[in-house]
């Protein structure tokens, strides 16, 4: 190994990490906040809902993620006129806010389906008992069913959200310079492809590492309750003499 | 609007001037390239859920460090690894020879490749699952009558762990099948690439890209229909929990 090629590339690098979190960021943020009222409408939605979620989900995950941000930058960019018609042009000419939309429409469709999962998994039982005692309707989400579903969603979310860190990667190929952006450029610059691999491929298991330990860590956070009773130390001496 | 979809057609149709017969050519590419990279990741997947599952424990590490990268490192950067890696070492042996310049990878070889290696973890990891879900007294009965080796394998093991592998198969292979997309940074022409190639030379990416998008829906929603079909012919014979 050379190392002060791996320490040139590590430097190289380095510029594209902010963009690549950004981007998981929002895309993870904002794919939340649409995949949520999604897997809401795929259990409570009744058939409407239920339909419009599953083609949805269909749609999403059953493309390449490549395709998809492709469709949207060069697809939708085709028609200029209506986007200037309706102010929206600036946003479809950005890669930034292309790469945005489809990690976010993508993202959500996963997370959808994650959070399906969870809503379903709320006891009926707790339902029926918040119920009994006259609760419903919003209070009833927020205090009941979303802090139960949350945290049944909170191992499959936390795949996801290392999955969206991966596929920012796919924002390089519409021209963002994010850490695989500027790999690319450098393998393709210095033909050194192993060295320029170990550099950003240390760099994405190294975000992902942090990102599972604290996913990890919030889950035990959440999961007090269903530890193990400890029974407090007794008082005195315990040792029988 | 009749006359938007008739453009549409003509456009996508097998015509003179369509690029039906194109499409149709890459997205036999994209089967061939994913069902190559497939085959070679249930290959690796064996192999490292083997040595995940040995006692052995250079062996161990070795298999959770390949799943590891493998399974956090983005697909694309795997796929410039293989291209421009192999480029590299391909240029190097010219050189030996007396060649000069870039020598440029085969580019379905490489794809395929690439496939194989990430979807070689997952795998690896779908087929330790399902091994560790076969009952050890199915292989103590097997043992007991006399069978060992190959034969146990073949008529006790493998039907088993396939068994138990297949949802996880079907997960890996629409994700191979996505994945597959990505080789079209190589130049290979599937049927994202050609899908580019349509829209720059008519310059109307929003049918062609659309036309894309489909055709990879229908070839998920086969998949998934199959893979349901195979799952329940697999488990003939298993009683379930009532639902």
């Amino acid at each position: 190994m050379d190392w002060t090629f791996l320490a040139e590339v590590a430097t190289a690098l380095a510029p594209g990490i902010p963009l690549t979190l950004e981007l998981a960021a929002i895309a993870v943020v904002s794919g939340f906040l649409l995949a949520a009222p999604l897997a809401f409408a795929a259990v409570h939605g009744g058939s409407v809902g239920r339909g419009i979620a599953a083609a949805y989900v269909f749609v999403f995950r059953g493309s390449p993620l490549l395709v998809q941000i492709f469709l949207i930058y060069y697809g939708l960019g085709q028609f200029r006129p209506f986007w200037q018609q309706v102010g929206l042009w600036g946003v479809m000419r950005e890669p930034w806010w292309c790469a945005i939309l489809a990690l976010t429409l993508n993202t959500a469709a996963y997370g959808s389906e994650v959070l399906r999962g969870a809503l379903l998994s709320v006891p009926h039982g707790q339902i029926e008992a918040a119920r009994a005692c006259g609760m419903s309707g919003p209070l009833l989400l927020r205090r009941i069913v979303a802090p139960i579903a949350l945290r049944a969603a909170l191992p499959g979310y936390g795949n996801e959200i290392v999955l969206m860190v991966k596929g920012t990667a796919l924002a390089s190929v519409i021209t963002l310079m994010e850490v695989t952006g500027i790999a690319g450029k450098l393998i393709a610059e210095t033909f050194r492809a192993v060295e320029v691999f170990v550099v950003a491929g240390a760099i994405y298991l190294a975000i992902n590492v942090v990102l599972t330990r604290a996913i990890a860590a919030l889950e035990t956070r959440l999961m007090r309750h269903h530890l193990p009773f400890e029974p407090p130390e007794p008082a005195g001496d315990i040792t029988h003499g | 609007m009749t006359e938007a979809v008739a453009d549409y057609l003509t456009l996508v149709g097998f015509g003179p001037t369509g690029w039906g017969a194109a499409l149709l050519a890459a997205t036999a590419t994209t089967l061939a390239v994913a069902a190559t990279g497939f085959v070679l990741g249930i290959a690796i997947g064996v192999a490292v859920a083997a040595a995940k599952c040995s006692g052995s424990t250079p062996l161990r590490l070795a298999g959770d460090a390949y799943t590891t990268v493998l399974r956090g490192v983005p697909d694309l950067l795997v796929i410039y690894l293989f291209y421009f890696g192999g480029s590299a070492a391909l240029g190097a042996i010219g050189g030996l020879f007396g060649a000069e310049g870039f020598v440029g990878m085969p580019a379905f070889a490489t794809g395929a490749a690439a496939i194989g290696v990430v979807s070689g973890a997952y795998q690896a990891e779908v087929l330790r699952g399902a091994w560790y879900a076969v009952s050890r007294g199915e292989i103590e009965a097997a043992r007991s009558v006399g069978m060992r080796g190959a034969t146990l394998l073949r008529r006790i093991v493998a039907p088993l762990v396939l068994r138990h592998a297949l949802p996880g198969l079907g997960n890996t292979w629409q994700l191979v099948l996505k994945e597959s997309a990505l080789v079209s940074v190589t130049g290979l022409v599937e049927l994202l690439r050609q899908a580019q190639v349509g829209a720059g030379s008519t310059r109307r990416p929003f049918e062609f890209y659309v036309t894309a998008l489909a055709i990879y829906l229908a070839i998920t929603w086969v998949s998934s229909r199959l893979t349901g079909r195979l799952e329940r012919r697999a488990m003939r014979g298993v009683r379930r929990a009532a639902p």
